[in-house]
């Protein structure tokens, strides 16, 4: 467990170390998400990385771990959001009509352009 | 001690133990009453969880910075849980491969959806132009979102209040539209929910199916990168 969550914050690291250094636009835990995803598609390749978290689905618990109350992750920012819903409607109440609409829209359009594109090229509904 | 009761409020309010407890116990309330109403969207665990906690600290007079002292221990997990999303990815990677072309097309027309539509109606509504550039990444992760909009000269506080307020629409909104529209496939839900509503809409997803957990988990943060390039672009157009 304790090198499982090692390995994850050793990701995060190098994804951190390596958008900074380069100037990236993209968060460090993203290209931490990369590195790691490299790592387990390597150990299968590799019989000799298969060592302590990348053995008996050690990361792999670890990780499902922390996804099983990914909501409440984003608590504490969504606190600070109730405390400063002023600056929102300091702009009027169209502000909260216009966010909810354009997240209308957004989901929408990638939804349909994912069936159109996904149905163009002759594939079956994901089970 | 005991001959002062508010000695002991005084001593608990300015220590983390109180704050991240009472974060903790907040959420698994609203944790429970979402999974007995069968993850109804309007139980959303986050949406519930901060209003109550805001109230809270609004009642006790506590200052949001002495209340993130505690709560960061949870915040500082987002950074770890990003980087875990790449075991569901790993152990669907047939399946997202498979959707590789709807993906990636999916990702561009949404991106673009979500910056133009927010700008066009914004600049509709006749708000000023530096509220036009702060709402303007509102789609993506926060830290990347305060980013965007730091490099534009906005107003990064604005751009996170917005960011987490359309998180939590569209994890109110994806379920109910999605059965509306009659949409069965959880790779495209999910997709959607992750480029519309980042993080919080990939949370949801993750609650209503695996599959489109993962999809969700991809199209979040490939966005991240499309949208930073997009964003300067899209308002030297479409702003004059």
């Amino acid at each position: 467990m304790l090198a499982s969550l090692s390995l994850i914050l050793l990701c995060q690291l190098i994804g951190e170390v390596i958008v900074r250094g380069l100037d990236l636009p993209l968060p460090g835990p993203v290209l931490g998400l990369f590195l790691l995803l490299l790592l387990l598609l390597a150990r299968d390749r590799f019989a000799i990385i298969a060592q302590g978290p990348l053995r008996d689905e050690g990361v792999e618990n670890a990780s499902k771990g922390l996804l099983s109350h990914l909501s409440l992750l984003f608590v504490p920012a969504g606190v600070g959001v109730v405390q400063k819903l002023d600056l929102l409607a300091a702009h009027g109440i169209a502000i909260f009509l216009i966010l909810a609409l354009s997240v209308v829209v957004t989901l929408l359009a990638t939804v349909l352009t994912f069936r159109l594109v996904s149905r163009l090229f002759g594939q079956q509904d994901a089970p | 001690m005991n001959d002062n009761p508010f000695s002991l409020w005084v001593y608990l309010s300015q220590s983390p133990l109180l704050w991240l407890t009472v974060t903790l116990v907040v959420y698994s309330m609203t944790d429970a009453v979402s999974l007995a109403t069968r993850r109804h969207p309007l139980a959303n665990p986050v949406l519930h969880a901060m209003w109550i906690i805001g109230a809270f600290l609004l009642l006790t007079g506590t200052s949001y910075a002495t209340y993130f002292a505690g709560a960061q221990f949870v915040h500082f997990l987002l950074g770890p849980a990003t980087v875990a999303l790449a075991v569901p990815l790993y152990e669907k990677r047939q399946l997202v491969l498979a959707s590789i072309v709807p993906m990636l097309v999916a990702l561009v027309v949404g991106s673009v959806t979500a910056v133009v539509s927010i700008v066009l109606l914004a600049e509709a509504a006749g708000l000023p132009r530096d509220v036009i550039l702060s709402l303007a990444p509102k789609s993506v992760t926060a830290g990347v979102a305060m980013g965007i909009s730091e490099s534009l000269h906005a107003d990064p506080s604005l751009t996170a209040v917005a960011v987490i307020l359309t998180g939590i629409m569209g994890a109110i909104v994806v379920t109910p539209l999605m059965n509306g529209a009659g949409i069965t496939d959880f790779r495209a839900r999910g997709f959607a929910a992750g480029i519309a509503a980042h993080g919080i809409g990939t949370a949801r997803a993750f609650q209503v199916d695996e599959v489109a957990g993962v999809f969700a988990g991809i199209a979040m943060s490939l966005n991240a990168l499309v949208t930073s390039l997009l964003v300067p672009l899209a308002v030297t157009v479409l702003l004059r």
